[in-house]
């Protein structure tokens, strides 16, 4: 398909501001721009059009099935999104006076309560705006609690050789060095190593449970207890969540500080890649540390910022977050109150059991006695003796109108698909799934060959990855220059 | 109560028998009694749809929108088209999760494709990234982009939005790179302290064009004793100025970044909001975050993919040129919708639009006695005034009119306005603020 700068002609586009009604002024020459400036030239209807093919080139949460492993890519309730574009909420200026932001801060503290009870933390930072920007907070956390009980030599981070990619990258950000602790063969942290490996340099631990391979850590209070002991600390990687809302809290498995993804747990909108939001919460040794400002309550009911706190990490992002993102979250947790996250959870695990009992006699299940809300599948024998790969499976998935599974990941299992269906699929899906799951497998099995050939229907075939890292294209040139 | 759980109990009955499991408890055996909550969660009871929308706007209720805001201070309202709107709220893109699977994200990818070329068009930088949190994590993250073994101290101007330098104090915290404020003079960068600054241990030079304070920044002669000096050159930049401004190109900048708010976003209380990133090629391979690449499908058709992923966590772990792994996609798709849709007609209008107002403002401001321009270098569309009288009454004064006035500065520059305007501000606008102050101020 024409980019947008193949469309439209010299002269076209959109009146969309009026002429100037005080003197116009004009930049000095110092100042002035001399390098010639392309932008797309399109009538509305042609940018209207443009954004309507590419609508159809792209797969969301309502086109189906969307079950990718740690991603928890649940529907997004749609009084989320209208509630979001209140004026009201949306066209508030950060930086107006507090008592005309009363109903924004009331957002924020109710926010930080009800993330706090749901976690078993004490208090919570909005100010993250995704997953990893949470991670690098909460280990500035860890970093200034060491420092200022002058514990310097605590320079290193443990991490799960299961954990996301984001752990160790963002130990990295925030000056650790990152030590990668084995899992066992059954899937969970190996005591012993972490044992061996935590001592006084360890500044802390970070952990999801349950894991990325859908196991809940049941020695968790041994492996907190362990770091604790160490004289690190405990972080809990929240991309999990979902499994354990209502049924089990980080604060209460020994966890210091933990960060969560609202756009997974929480329902907010993946939008493509973001905007998420990655809220800290921590216990309360950790408090003096959070980055500023903090939202407080005067005795009289009025909420404001609290802007010096010795201590504090400092500001990680400017102003106070994804706002917007923390509206949707507030919504969500309203509309489903604590008997309805209890539920999410429990409808999310038994989704999961359910598929993967369902599968495993056809597909290999690495551990097939029990999952949380998500399960790994292993197709290395298929690999082996058919050379089909877990990207074949996957993009045979796509003719079928279903978004594949996480791939390759974790990366200790090989030819890995992590599949979560989430909680918000139906019994009837699920069992559509299955069926295509186990047709898929069938065809790979009697017609290898035909299996590299996917997808056929999806508006473009498999893309040369190499040949684009190769010779980078980031962006259209004009006049070919 | 709501509820997003399709399933019916009876189903999920039937599913748990078809497991061979009696009841949901059964599935979450694993979780050791000792951690379990065994008590309700102390949260509200769950609500109707009806009771949450009713709930939610009271909240909103108590904020206040005024009609007339002539606060910026990076933070910015200008004119958001209603295409927009329309087009940023379509499910498909709302919903989507990160293009990994190419085949069926072209739509994503294309669209990132097309925002990375207006990014590299606006700031005439030769690649950019797909958007990182917002303009002070950008500034942060292209610090960390400059620094090598030798040279690890980075000079920020005390012109720098003070946001930024406090985020890219925290980035820099663990890195062992040291930041250094450069002090300012007549609200610009201070060039002779500035050169006194640098040196061979020096990574990057960072300012901001039109700086905090609204001032346009000597940009050029700073880029030249950067350079000289063998240091990276970073101007964080208002994109909606750049449709008249030097690029940060032309002022020989290595890395351009800045807030993409005013690019459609609206002031949403903070955020989300969208940090851009532009380079030049040579450090194409350093820049953090996730990069669209064009390639051809096994068809020879084109086609768009995730690129250079060698650079990013979930490959890299530990190495990786960032953490960053979410963004701001959404963001950047309203920002290339919102260029797509003013053009570059549009864009220089708004830009024009935008300095004349802010000018007229000042013209008007100044004619009142107390009112007085702080600095005299030239300004784009915020400058800083000071104020006859006390400034949060006067400021006060507005607010009970229905106008958000200038942000009141704090510190040294206490008692002093900053100013902003642009072209949603109409002339009558102005002037009724210009007779309100007469009334109250003067």
């Amino acid at each position: 398909m024409k980019l947008i700068f193949e469309k439209g002609k010299e002269g076209r586009g959109c009146s969309l501001l009026p002429p100037s009604d005080v003197p116009v002024i004009r930049l000095g020459e110092k100042h002035q721009r001399k390098q010639e400036l392309h932008l797309p030239q399109v009538s509305e209807t042609e940018l209207s059009r443009h954004y309507t093919e590419l609508m159809k080139r792209t797969f969301g949460v309502n086109d189906g099935f969307y079950p990718l492993g740690s991603c928890t890519m649940k529907y997004n309730p749609k009084i989320n999104e209208d509630i979001s574009k209140i004026p009201e909420f949306a066209d508030i200026h950060p930086l107006q006076p507090e008592h005309t932001v009363q109903g924004c801060l009331e957002v924020m503290a109710l926010a930080e309560k009800y993330l706090s009870e749901i976690t078993g933390m004490d208090l919570f930072t909005l100010q993250p705006a995704a997953g990893a920007h949470g991670e690098y907070t909460g280990l500035q956390l860890i970093r200034a609690y060491h420092l200022s009980r002058g514990d310097g030599k605590r320079d290193k981070i443990l991490v799960p050789d299961s954990a996301h990619g984001t752990n160790p990258a963002s130990a990295a950000m925030a000056g650790f060095k990152v030590i990668n602790v084995p899992s066992t063969e059954d899937g969970y942290v190996d005591i012993e190593a972490l044992r061996n490996a935590a001592g006084e340099d360890t500044a802390g631990f970070m952990l999801t449970n349950p894991n990325t391979l859908g196991l809940f850590e049941e020695h968790i209070l041994e492996i907190t207890d362990i770091i604790h002991q160490a004289g690190g600390l405990n972080y809990y990687d929240g991309a999990n969540l979902n499994a354990i809302l209502g049924i089990a809290r980080p604060g209460d498995m020994g966890f210091d500080v933990v960060h969560l993804n609202l756009h997974k747990t929480f329902s907010t909108p993946h939008g493509g890649g973001g905007p998420g939001s990655g809220p800290v919460g921590c216990k309360a040794i950790l408090a003096d540390y959070l980055p500023s400002p903090t939202v407080k309550q005067d005795s009289d009911g009025s909420f404001y910022l609290e802007y010096d706190h010795e201590g504090s990490i400092g500001r990680v992002k400017a102003f106070y977050g994804n706002f917007l993102v923390v509206v949707r979250a507030l919504t969500y947790i309203l509309t489903l109150g604590k008997e309805g996250l209890k539920q999410v959870s429990e409808s999310a695990v038994l989704n999961a059991n359910y598929m993967m009992h369902h599968l495993k006699d056809t597909y290999p299940v690495v551990y097939p006695d029990k999952c949380m809300h998500e399960f790994v599948i292993s197709l290395e024998n298929l690999k082996k003796e058919k050379g089909i790969t877990a990207l074949d499976v996957a993009k045979a998935m796509l003719d079928y109108g279903i978004h594949p599974p996480t791939m390759y990941f974790p990366l200790i299992i090989h030819e890995a698909l992590m599949v979560e269906p989430t909680e918000t699929e139906t019994k009837e899906t699920l069992d559509e799934v299955i069926a295509i799951y186990k047709e898929i497998y069938q065809e790979a099995l009697e017609h290898p060959e035909r299996m590299h050939g996917y997808p056929r229907k999806a508006a473009i075939g498999r893309p040369d990855e190499v040949g684009a890292a190769r010779n980078p294209i980031l962006r259209y040139k004009y006049n070919n220059d | 109560m709501g509820s997003y759980v399709p399933n019916t109990l009876q189903e999920q009955q039937e599913m748990l028998q078809s497991i061979g499991k009696k009841q949901i408890g059964d599935l979450f055996s694993s979780i050791p009694e000792k951690v379990r909550l065994n008590r309700e969660l102390d949260l509200p009871s769950g609500l109707s749809e009806m009771e949450v929308s009713n709930r939610m706007r009271q909240i909103a209720e108590k904020n206040r929108v005024f009609k007339s805001v002539f606060r910026g201070a990076g933070a910015y309202r200008h004119y958001i088209p209603s295409i927009v709107k329309q087009i940023t709220s379509k499910e498909e893109f709302v919903t989507a999760y990160t293009p990994y699977q190419a085949e069926i994200s072209q739509g994503v990818l294309q669209s990132i494709f097309e925002f990375q070329t207006m990014i590299c068009e606006l700031t005439g930088m030769d690649v950019a990234n797909a958007s990182v949190y917002d303009g002070a994590t950008a500034a942060a993250e292209a610090i960390i982009m400059c620094a090598e073994k030798k040279r690890k101290k980075a000079i920020i101007s005390e012109t720098v939005h003070p946001h930024t330098i406090e985020v890219i104090k925290t980035y820099c915290s663990g890195l062992d790179i040291e930041v250094v404020v450069a002090p300012g003079s007549q609200g610009k960068t201070g060039r002779s302290q500035l050169e006194k600054l640098l040196d061979d241990t020096t990574a990057c030079v960072i300012i901001q064009q039109p700086n905090f304070y609204g001032q346009l920044e000597d940009c050029e002669e700073i880029g030249a004793l950067t350079s000289q000096n063998g240091a990276k050159y970073i101007i964080s930049c208002n994109p909606i100025s750049l449709g008249i401004l030097k690029t940060p190109a032309e002022y020989g900048a290595d890395i351009a970044v800045g807030e993409g708010q005013p690019l459609g976003i609206p002031l949403s209380f903070g955020g989300p909001y969208l940090g851009f990133m532009a380079s030049k090629e040579k450090m194409m391979r350093k820049l953090p975050g996730r990069i669209v690449g064009e390639t051809k499908d096994a068809n020879g058709n084109r086609a768009f993919v995730l690129t250079l992923q060698a650079r990013e966590q979930h490959i890299r772990r530990e190495k990786a040129s960032s953490n960053i792994c979410s963004n701001q996609a959404l963001c950047a798709m309203t920002a290339a919708v919102y260029l797509d849709a003013m053009g570059r007609e549009g864009l220089i209008q708004a830009a024009t639009l935008s300095m004349s107002k802010a000018h007229y403002l000042a013209e008007q401001l100044c004619k009142m006695d107390g009112f007085r321009m702080v600095y005299e270098g030239e300004y784009f569309n915020e400058f800083v005034t000071t104020c006859p009288g006390d400034v949060d009454e006067i400021l006060s004064e507005l607010e009970k009119r229905g106008i958000l006035g200038g942000y009141p500065l704090t510190g040294k520059h206490k008692g002093q306005i900053l100013w902003c305007a642009t072209e949603v501000n109409t002339k009558e606008e102005i002037d009724t603020l210009v007779a309100i102050l007469k009334e109250v101020a003067v």
